[in-house]
């Protein structure tokens, strides 16, 4: 090691240039790449979370996307306020412009990584009618029946989500219960043998709507027509 | 006398007799990880073996111009700027094998595989034989990658390359999809490969003693 | 996403969620070290040190990044940071252990490419952790990581001393055992809550 340190060490200079250099050109190339490749990424997102939406509330038209802001109220997410607490959901509008529903993501981890579902919320019912798996790592065969099990999915045909009388919290939360003890409204059934996905669903579902709901629900007429 | 490669051989070198996943045993962790399905192991592959060319490519270009003091910073710098631009070019082109491959694809940085041939040949041929290399590398990864997912997808799921194979009322080995596949699938191939290969050294040391 | 607890991410980064044996981050070392268990161990534990540095900073340097909008340099500036760590860690070791530090070998400065350590700045970004949690996440998976390749190594030791069929032995065998450890670190699934 010292014969070589004695025989040439390269002086700073060039080291520095050298990095230098190396790093002008990588980040030439990723910006490039980020810039060129952004249009379609974002197009893409944009298919799969309306393709998300359209399957939860199959009879909207149109979808508009809001942020709730840290302080509860509800704005556009095109005006850009709000985004950091990461709430948001999707109105979706029937041909006549009127609002039919409301879409959200609700995720939790279940057996393998997390879960993620969509929701479609109605109004009218204070309930949710339906939901979509977004993302999910289960084991196949067994978690991923959330995704075909039609009892499971009976579950999410009139989910209670009623809030309390002065809207602050959900009045039952949303749990999930043995297979084929279900009783109220806000239970949901677990596929037997499969507890551990049935429970992250149940999960993402509950945190979101015990989050979401008491800041929407009180601003409904704000997004009751298609703006 | 350094035997140099032809560029023939300088390609098909990583295909099958250094093959990185069953001979070099590099790379492991994505092989591991992703091959649940054959889709989802070409996928990887491919963008493993862009990685690896155009790395290859760039460090043989700027291996004069970089000082051995700074040498591994730099080919990890130059490997990670090409598996950013994979990983937006992956976004762009399908949101569904992005979420398929997940973190995998930025984990492509960390390969053994990539910054070894970076490190033991780019950096010491030129361009054109160090990029063919790399491909065959690259190619010869897949290829592994692929035999692993292959059967994992047959067995745990009972399709191949999406397609059902058996029927509605196959049941599937589901272990095979999960973790403990990957290794017990890896570990058949490599006892196969030892088996085939004890055969043939019987075969020769028979042909060798009658011969003798 | 951010709403699991540290209980939960210890428990599921050490057991059901094993860094090396639920999801295959540091490969390398874990076939490459394991023959001994005197040079496991301490693989093990500057690895979960790496870790455990890695992740505070790329914890930090998210929060930058996300602030100048730059995301795309993300994964750059998380591999230098794991390459300084590495060489932090080198010299830390061959100061007080010349003997460990030959002992290891290429292994050592090999930690930057452990998937595992990039993996954990990699998937604590993606799941959203606060500080507490991706702190709990390095560390409970630095210590499972550690855990898997005692384990590994352990057997292997006593492997070496029975007839293992000479078509079976070497990485083959290595990875069959490896395969059952997987099989048994499965029956922790769900223990995270």
């Amino acid at each position: 090691m010292s014969a070589e340190a004695a025989a040439q060490t390269t002086p700073t200079l060039v080291l520095v240039r050298a990095l230098g250099i190396i790093s002008a050109l990588c980040g030439l190339i990723i910006v490039g790449t980020y810039e060129s490749t952004l249009p379609a990424a974002t197009a893409n997102r944009r298919i799969a979370t309306e393709r998300a939406v359209f399957k939860v509330l199959p009879k909207a038209t149109a979808i508009e996307e809001f942020n709730v802001t840290p302080d509860g109220r509800i704005a556009p997410a095109a005006g850009g306020e709000g985004a950091p607490t990461g709430l948001k959901f999707f109105a979706a509008y029937g041909p006549d412009g009127k609002l039919t529903g409301v879409a959200a993501e609700g995720a939790a981890k279940g057996y393998a990584d997390t879960v993620r579902v969509m929701f479609g919320y109605d109004p009218g019912c204070q309930c949710i009618i339906g939901i979509g798996v977004v993302s999910m790592r289960e084991t196949p065969g067994i978690g991923d029946k959330v995704y075909t099990d039609k009892d499971f999915l009976a579950n999410f045909k009139a989910l209670d989500v009623k809030l309390t009388a002065d809207m602050s919290a959900l009045a039952n939360e949303v749990k999930v219960v043995k297979h084929g003890t279900k009783n109220q409204p806000w239970q949901i059934d677990a596929i037997a043998g499969a507890t551990v996905t049935s429970r992250a669903v149940g999960k993402g579902i509950n945190d979101a709507a015990r989050a979401l709901l008491p800041a929407l629900v009180p601003n409904l007429e704000k997004i009751a027509r298609k703006s | 006398m350094i035997n140099v490669p032809s560029t023939w051989q300088e390609f098909t070198e990583g295909l099958w007799e250094r093959n990185p996943v069953f001979v070099m045993v590099l790379g492991m962790c994505p092989t591991l990880a992703v091959t649940v399905s054959a889709i989802n192991s070409i996928s990887m592959g491919l963008a493993t073996t862009f990685v690896l060319a155009a790395s290859c490519w760039l460090v043989s270009m700027l291996r004069h111009l970089i000082p051995k003091e700074v040498r591994i910073a730099s080919y990890i710098g130059i490997i990670a700027t090409f598996v950013t631009v994979v990983d937006y070019a992956i976004q762009a082109i399908s949101l569904e094998l992005y979420e398929a491959l997940g973190a995998y694809i930025q984990l492509i940085v960390a390969n053994c595989l990539v910054l070894g041939r970076a490190e033991a040949h780019a950096a010491k041929t030129s361009p054109m034989p160090a990029t063919l290399n790399a491909l065959g590398m690259g190619l010869g990864f897949t290829l592994g990658l692929t035999m692993i997912g292959g059967v994992r997808e047959i067995l745990g799921s009972g399709t191949f390359l999406g397609l059902s194979l058996f029927g509605p009322n196959f049941q599937p080995w589901v272990v095979m999809v999960l973790p403990p596949g990957g290794f017990f699938v890896m570990g058949g191939w490599l006892l196969l490969f030892a088996i085939v290969r004890a055969r043939r050294a019987r075969a020769t040391a028979r042909e060798v003693s009658h011969g003798a | 996403m951010g709403r699991e607890s540290l209980g939960q991410i210890l428990v599921t980064s050490i057991l059901s969620g094993n860094f090396v044996l639920a999801m295959f981050l540091g490969m390398c070392p874990f076939l490459g070290v394991t023959h001994s268990v005197s040079l496991a161990f301490p693989l093990g534990l500057a690895t979960t040190f790496v870790i455990v540095i890695s992740s505070l900073c790329a914890y930090a340097l998210n929060i930058v990044l996300s602030q100048l909008h730059l995301e795309f340099l993300r994964l750059i500036c998380y591999i230098v940071v794991i390459a300084s760590a590495v060489q932090l860690v080198e010299m830390i070791v061959k100061k007080y252990s010349p003997a460990l530090f030959r002992a290891l070998g290429i292994y050592l400065p090999l930690i930057t490419t452990n998937c595992a350590v990039l993996g954990v700045a990699l998937f604590q970004t993606a799941r959203d952790y606060d500080f507490a949690q991706s702190l709990t996440f390095a560390t409970g998976g630095g210590v499972g990581f550690t855990i898997a390749l005692v384990l590994l190594a352990s057997v292997r030791e006593r492997v070496n001393l029975s007839n293992v069929p000479g078509v079976l032995s070497g990485t083959a065998m290595t990875l069959m055992l490896a395969g059952i450890l997987s099989l048994a670190f499965m029956g922790f699934a769900g223990i995270g809550g």
